[in-house]
């Protein structure tokens, strides 16, 4: 990991092309040490990242909870009612997170205390698909924001797919992903052409996109003959047939589906493409330095072409995932349930390396499994996770920050 | 990243002049073309029959302007005509090596505009005042916004925060506007809610050289999660109290809200409204003609130089970043302070991305922001407007409308803007 350069995400924001000047601060030295400080010492940071986050998420937690807030206005006269009270909502609150994410010790069978695993495996499976292609993208230095509307472009493709055709699973479901995938990676495309040939921002055109795509899927879902269900009148498609329904891998009792192995699949190809193969050299190479890349001869308009194809195909793979594994009662506009943003907080978690983006599609998807099961038995709205993840992923991105809070030293750094 | 090398010129009133080259300016005819064959075909493809009637006044005026009847198909054709001149004028210039000015690209769109209309409303009464007046109320926070972010910009730190600056606006205007009873505490509560967004983004930017991109995202994910939370912790326990703030009603300013058409549009507004047009003309101003907007700017292109001649750069980037995140915040105060008086789970539904798009397609200048905006509105509101008329495109592809139309302008008519040099850079100092 260590030997692998920064994804430089800076250049993609909302500054068009790069600056050909000098830079002006000359970058090395801090930065270098900066960088060698987060290789040393990043699981420390990761680890007080989560920490940190997890306590200003208790705060909040116990700031609004009934009893801690009754109990507060008498804490002079009974501070150990309080200070139970704080104990209870904290503790209770986590181990419902611990119950609905991982092991659930207090079910009676085997099945439904393992199941909380299986739950946060089968969240996680389009977390880690759709982060791969936004992770990819920054490693081209592109910023894809598109990814709700790839998802559903993509959910979209497989759904008619799978409604539409009647075929053997051997074939129909192959054909109903491949169909998702090419779907995501089409409408990924677009945003690379253009960006290629007439230079228009990468991060507009997928924001625009996103809404183009919704309301293209939510016409062809209120269409009788194009996507929606025969006979209703809601925007709604048809269930999804046994053959084009991606299987349970753990058997019926429990959700998990192929659709994780697809991802874990397609973390491999990822990174065999990123380390092991030219066209992810050429990614890289652009990624840090378009004007350097062009200098050696890559074309970068391509570059970025092929690199938006395969990051939509990518995010297509979770539109896939949704519709034809997590919820197989029919294409809806609602199908990308927030993974086409959540990805992005993935993909930063992860650094944009496939292994990183692995591990944290799978924190984050115990924190969503966990996330419904504190809200169900405790009563804590499951926005708690949204901010828990953003200040992870915020604390791991200022590493002095969370050394100065912890009083660590410094490494290495003398600026 | 482009396909011709640029040089970096400074940035000056004018915007931005970019690619020169015959081919970049080409650009412009050719979408005009695109756009006249498409208005014509609406009218080969699909006449419709009946007149369209443009409905000039609205009951409260003064002096009521008749309403406009025309032909459907003569007013189509007669709009083709038009937009066929302008895409001769565009092609005259642009074989002259001048590029088409922006008045010509206005009157284009006009045209573009009553031609659809005369055709997608025959045999209905469009409310051009309703069209209009709601344009710009929809289109309020998004100018605060994108004022916000040029601010931002200009100095350097790319705002991708601004929908969380509106949403947390949105908030505090809500809460704290039910609990002091007060609109002008909800407005105040806004403008610092937003402030606040900002000292995030520059404390984690600024201080700690955090990526601007990165921090952005987060943060609305982390405004969206706080408030969704507070939202249904605090809030929804005691709806009356909390989340039922007073709202601004519509101020007519005497004298310029009679003027025919420009008055019920621009001048029966709310406070916000005006607050929005001060907004505008202050932030322009204090860019270009005043020494804190030249530092602003030297502070955004070229912070070495900037601090060789002793401009404090952070600084000046934390104070523009607040700056820009009181004016986001204050477009916040219009969700929740304005018509609905009541704060909604992610209410601001991706406006800020949509202000962010308008400060990329703007280049990053006050006005042209403002503009683009505004357009957005239009397009939003239009697409409302014509539904209630039935037109004959499914609403789907009206409300795709204003999207496509940025796709469009932002590979057509921008093609390669360039931000601030130093945008989204972090200075170090060494």
């Amino acid at each position: 990991m260590n030997d692998e350069v920064e994804p430089k995400v800076s250049d993609t924001g909302t500054g068009a092309p790069q600056a050909t000047e000098p830079e002006p601060p000359p970058p090395p030295s801090l930065w270098h040490t900066t960088l060698r400080d987060i290789a040393s010492g990043h699981a420390m940071v990761a680890f007080l990242s989560v920490i940190l986050a997890v306590l200003v998420g208790s705060v909040m937690i116990l700031a609004t909870d009934e009893q801690v807030r009754s109990a507060a206005g008498y804490i002079g006269a009974r501070p150990s009612d309080f200070f139970e009270a704080v104990w209870e909502a904290i503790s209770g609150a986590y181990a419902a997170l611990f119950r609905g994410a991982i092991y659930n010790g207090e079910a009676e069978l085997f099945e439904t205390r393992i199941r909380p695993l299986t739950e946060t495996l089968k969240f996680s499976g389009p977390l880690i698909a759709a982060g791969l292609g936004v992770g990819l993208a920054f490693r081209a230095g592109l910023f894809n924001i598109g990814g709700r509307g790839q998802m559903l472009l993509a959910g979209a493709a497989a759904g008619w797919v799978a409604v539409s055709v009647e075929l053997p699973t051997v074939l129909h479901l192959p054909l109903a992903v491949a169909a998702g995938v090419l779907a995501g990676a089409l409408w990924a495309g677009i945003v690379g052409l253009l960006k290629a040939r007439t230079g228009a921002h990468e991060v507009i055109v997928t924001i625009m996109l996103n809404y183009v795509g919704f309301y293209l899927v939510f016409y062809a879902l209120s269409r009788q003959g194009l996507l929606q269900a025969p006979g209703s009148g809601n925007p709604k498609s048809a269930a999804m047939p046994e053959s084009a329904v991606l299987p349970k891998l753990l058997g019926d009792r429990f959700n998990l589906h192929f659709g994780f192995v697809l991802a874990l699949v397609a973390v491999a190809l990822v990174w065999w493409l990123l380390n092991r193969s030219a066209l992810g050299f050429r990614f890289r190479a652009v990624g840090e330095n378009p004007e350097a890349a062009r200098a050696a001869g890559i074309d970068v308009g391509r570059t970025y072409t092929v690199v938006m194809l395969i990051a939509g195909g990518l995010v297509g793979l979770a539109g896939v995932n949704q519709v034809l594994g997590t919820v197989t009662s029919g294409v809806t506009v609602d199908l990308d349930a927030g993974i086409g943003f959540d990805a992005i907080t993935v993909a930063l978690l992860g650094r944009s390396r496939p292994l990183g983006i692995l591990a944290a599609g799978l924190l984050f998807g115990a924190l969503k499994s966990g996330g419904f099961a504190m809200s169900a038995s405790e009563g804590i709205p499951v926005d708690i996770v949204l901010v828990v993840q953003s200040l992870i992923v915020l604390f791991i991105a200022a590493p002095p920050l969370v050394r100065a809070m912890f009083h660590l030293p410094k490494r290495g750094a003398t600026a | 990243m482009s396909t011709t090398t640029e040089i970096p010129v400074p940035a000056n009133a004018e915007g931005i002049g970019t690619a020169t080259s015959t081919r970049g300016l080409l650009k412009t005819p050719i979408l005009f073309a695109v756009v006249t064959l498409l208005v014509l075909l609406l009218v080969a493809l699909k006449s419709r029959r009946g007149e369209t009637t443009f409905r000039l006044a609205v009951d409260t005026d003064l002096f009521e302007l008749p309403e406009v009847a025309v032909s459907s198909t003569a007013g189509t054709t007669t709009m083709v005509v038009l937009l066929a001149v302008c895409t001769a004028v565009s092609a005259v210039l642009v074989s002259r090596g001048r590029r088409t000015p922006l008045w010509l690209i206005a009157v284009f769109s006009v045209f573009a505009m009553t031609g659809f209309l005369c055709w997608a409303a025959a045999g209905e009464a469009v409310p051009v005042i309703g069209l209009l007046g709601g344009s710009i109320a929809l289109a309020v926070p998004l100018v605060f916004g994108a004022l916000g972010g040029v601010l931002g910009e200009r100095a350097g730190v790319v705002n991708i925060a601004i929908d969380g600056q509106l949403l947390f606006g949105a908030f505090a205007a809500a809460l704290i506007g039910s609990m002091a009873g007060s609109s002008w505490g909800g407005l105040v509560a806004a403008m610092l809610a937003g402030a606040m967004v900002a000292l995030a983004l520059g404390f984690f930017t600024i201080t700690y050289f955090v990526d601007q991109v990165i921090v952005g995202v987060v943060l609305n994910v982390l405004v969206i999660g706080l408030t969704s939370f507070l939202f249904s912790q605090v809030m929804a326990e005691n709806p009356q109290g909390l989340n039922n703030p007073p709202h601004f009603s519509r101020i007519p300013i005497p004298l310029l809200g009679e003027i025919p058409v420009v008055g019920p549009v621009l001048f029966r507004q709310t406070i916000l409204v005006y607050l929005m047009y001060a907004a505008v003309a202050v932030v322009a101003w204090a860019l270009y003609r005043t020494k804190w907007g030249l530092r602003v700017r030297a502070v955004g292109e070229h912070p070495k130089a900037a601090d060789t001649v002793g401009i404090k750069v952070n600084r000046t980037r934390y104070t523009t970043l607040l700056i820009g995140g009181l004016i986001a915040g204050a477009g916040g105060a219009t969700y929740t302070l304005v018509a609905v008086p009541q704060f909604g789970r992610e209410m601001t539904d991706g406006a800020g991305y949509i202000a962010l798009a308008a400060v990329i397609f703007g280049r990053w200048d006050p006005i042209r922001a403002t503009l683009a905006a505004l357009l957005f509105g239009f397009a939003t509101n239009l697409s409302g407007v014509l539904s209630v008329l039935g037109s004959p495109v499914p609403s789907q592809f009206m409300l795709m409308l204003p999207y496509i139309v940025t796709i469009v302008a932002v590979a057509g008519l921008v093609g390669h803007s360039r931000a601030p040099a130093a945008d989204g850079i972090p200075y170090r100092k060494d």
